[in-house]
Formats: C-alpha cells, structure tokens, sequence
C-alpha cells in the first residue's frame, strides 16, 4: 500500500512553524517513516508543476501555515485545497491571521511609504516601490500582488481542522498526526487543542483570588512581573481569560504573560471583546474619570487584545471614512 | 415610560431589551457594527440603582476601554454612547434616542462590511 501523501506549505509566516515540525525531534522521523511528503518548501525542493500533477484529493493532509496576503499565497492554498483531502490551518497566522494580520492596522501603502521610502536604513533614491510587472533587458519580471487585507486560512479557503499555537507545541503536533493517520479525527471544523480557557491549567490560577481589582495596567517594558502572582492580579495584561488552553503554558512558565496566540475560547465570538468584558470587573473605579484612566493605561488596545487574531475578529481591520476609496 | 406616554422618538432605533447593563458584553456591541448599525446606545439604571448592584459599574468600566480600542479600528467614539436613563425618564429616553440619531446621520452611515470590501 502506498503511503499517505502530506504537503506543508507556509503562506506568510516567520518561519517559526517550520521549526516547529523540526523540533518533533526524533518523532518527526516517525512521521517521515509513515508518510509521503510531496511537498516541503523549506526542506524539500518540489516545484509547483509537481504539485500541480496531483490528482483531486490525492494528498492525504496538506499542512499550511501563516496567514494569506498575497496572490501567490491565494493561489498555492487555492491549489492545495483541491488536491488535498484534508487542510489544517498550522499555527496561530493561518488558523487567525497571526502577527502578520496585524498590517491590517494600517493600509499597503502606509507598509510601502515606510517600508521603502520613509525607512532611514533605505536608500531609494528613485522611489521604486514593489510593481507586479518589470521589465528587465527584455525580460518581463512579475511578483504576486500584495493584499491591503490580511486574512486567514478560512476566509479564502475550506478548513479542516487548525492546529492553533504561535508556533503549535510538538506534542499537539504529534498528537493531531497521529489522529490524522489513525482516521481517529473530532468533528470537522475543529480546533486541536483545549475546549477551556488557559486560566483553567495555568500553573498560577491558585494565585487568583475569587475577585480582585487593579488601578491600572502595568506594562512588561517598564515593569517586572511578580515571578508566582496572577499576571493580571499584578496589573499585567495576560489574555489568558479569553485564550484556548492546550499550549502547556510554555509563556507563563518563562514569566510572560498570555498573548493570546491559541485563540479564542470556543464560546467567544471575538477575543479582544471577550477579554474585555472581563476587564470590567478587573477595574477599581467608580467614577468616569477614573474608568477613564483605567483605560487609558492600556496602551494599544487593538494590538494588545487581537495581537494574534485581528483578520479573523469580528471588525476584521482598521478602516478609516477618509482612507475608503 | 417613554412608550406609554406617546412620546415620539426616531425610529432609527432598534431596542434589544436585556436585564442590565451589566450583560451588554463588548462583543455584541462589536458585532452591531460589523454586522450594519451605525451606532450603537446602552442604556442603564443610574449608578447606585443596579438591581444587581455592581452591573452598571461594569458596563461604565469597560465603556472607554471598548472607545479607546474602536477608535484605533477607525470607528469614531460618537457612534457609541453610554447613558444612565432610569426606568421613569421617557422623556429623557426619547432626547438620547434623538440626539444620538443625530450625532450618527452627521457622522455619515458606518457601513463596515463595504469599507472593509473597498479596502479588501
């Protein structure tokens, strides 16, 4: 019998999820052992027209990482879908948007004006920003085009499952392979991790009392966390209220609060709106000047609550009246 | 009060009636706009009068906590109010109800999902 056929692929993405399936470590040799890998970028060299050859549905699970901003991205999921069985969204950019999704604060031309014109480290003397056609001697150069949006997997493709984690811990990872290749799968949709909140195995939950209050946020560039307390009842934003658990709390093991990157909990809709309704019993004050300051000391709201989920949230991006074409 | 004493009101409003203010989370606020609302009114008892006793207070603490964060999605902070209108003031009601439809034509309609598919 042949074996399963299995393709990763990354979209945008820091590479660190690559890493991720190398740091299965001698598992991954098992994996390997089992299965047909077809498709590699980062380890293998397999050529679009090799994928391309597949038949429909004739790659048992393809992988795919990092969230989709381009139309080659578009393209290579699009591709993958059809010829895949099955597609898990791998890591916290494609099953949310990730880090990446976090461009959709701004627009694709604020990127371009400062990544290569305002930048002190470019020198561009004659302003050429990307272009999806160049002509060079001749030769007509293309890149893909760039998204202003940022989306995740789902929002342009049919998702299977998600494997969420920035990047997926490996025994979550062995552990959803082994499923896959046993046939041994939850319903489809879901997400391989905890159906409850990280609180629930956070190793500082006794720490927490029943109710508690702070005056304001602290922030981790000014101040040191307490090394036992309950990162909020310390003043911290930790977002682990509104998080998925499943992650083995590697963050808050290493004294960082949660930053949300396994998502929200399965009965939040939103997780910055989640997170902040539960914020309103965190806060001391009674009067609007003081609520106000309260929420003042929470610098970035936007980036801090939806770090790792804002193409996925419910307003999806910054949209300007002004900047609406 | 403001229904049975005939006050006029816009009819711009669509009342969602919930226990406290308390209850209004965030995210249903967040997924009026997204999904259409141009603006969005919570109304509660004054402070001091909760049933619940802390319900309003929370509602007031997490107000300018949701302000501050739709600001940065580029929703101006007028589209959202938070007012305390007491169970007897329909006459008061129907004032936010009109001063807020107000604010809101000025501001111009929100149409997030055509913004979002114009900035696709």
């Amino acid at each position: 019998m042949s074996k399963p056929k299995v393709a990763f692929y990354w979209c945008a993405s820091c590479g660190g999820c690559e890493e991720a399936v190398v740091d299965l470590a001698e598992t991954v040799l098992d994996v390997v052992q089992a299965v047909e890998i077809v498709l590699w970028p980062v380890a293998l060299d397999f050529k679009l027209e090799d994928v391309r050859a597949y038949r429909h549905g004739e790659i048992a699970v393809s992988f795919i990482n990092g969230s989709v901003r381009n139309s080659e991205h578009e393209m290579w999921v699009k591709m993958l879908r059809e010829k895949s069985q099955l597609v898990v969204a791998f890591g916290a950019c494609a099953h949310l948007g990730g880090i990446p999704g976090l461009a959709n604060c701004t627009s694709r031309d604020e990127i371009f004006q400062n990544k290569y014109l305002r930048s002190i480290t470019v020198a561009n003397t004659k302003g050429v920003l990307p272009q999806m056609e160049t002509w060079v001697d001749g030769y007509n150069l293309e890149l893909p085009e760039i998204w202003n949006t940022v989306r995740s997997l789902d929002q342009v493709i049919d998702v299977d499952y998600y494997l969420p984690g920035c990047a997926p811990p490996p025994d979550s990872i062995a552990k959803a392979v082994n499923a896959i290749l046993s046939g041994n799968l939850p319903p489809r949709g879901s997400v391989l991790a905890s159906e409850k909140s990280l609180c629930e195995t956070c190793p500082r939950n006794e720490t927490k009392p029943e109710t508690f209050t702070i005056d304001s946020f602290r922030r981790l560039a000014t101040d040191a966390p307490d090394q036992e307390k309950c990162f909020l009842v310390d003043g911290f934003v930790c977002m682990g209220p509104a998080t998925r658990g499943g992650c083995g709390e590697r963050c808050i093991r290493g004294n960082m609060p949660c930053r949300g990157c396994f998502g929200p909990t399965p009965d939040a809709l939103d997780q910055g709106a989640k997170f902040l309704a539960s914020l309103g019993s965190v806060s001391r004050g009674k009067t609007m000047e003081e609520v106000r300051s309260f929420a003042d000391s929470l610098v970035d709201p936007m980036g801090t609550l939806y770090r790792f989920s804002l193409p996925s949230s419910l307003l999806q991006r910054r949209t300007c009246a002004k900047e609406v074409p | 009060m403001a229904g049975t004493s005939r006050l006029q009101y816009p009819p711009n409003l669509t009342a969602i009636r919930v226990m406290c203010s308390g209850r209004v989370d965030p995210t249903f606020i967040v997924k009026a706009l997204a999904g259409g609302a141009d603006g969005v009114l919570v109304a509660g008892c004054h402070p001091g009068d909760c049933h619940y006793t802390e319900g309003n207070y929370r509602a007031q603490r997490r107000y300018p906590l949701l302000i501050n964060l739709l600001d940065q999605f580029g929703i101006e902070p007028e589209r959202v109010r938070l007012e305390w209108i007491s169970a007897s003031e329909g006459e008061r009601f129907a004032q936010v109800v009109r001063e807020l439809t107000e604010t809101v034509r000025a501001l111009g309609p929100l149409h997030w999902k055509e913004r979002m598919e114009a900035l696709a």
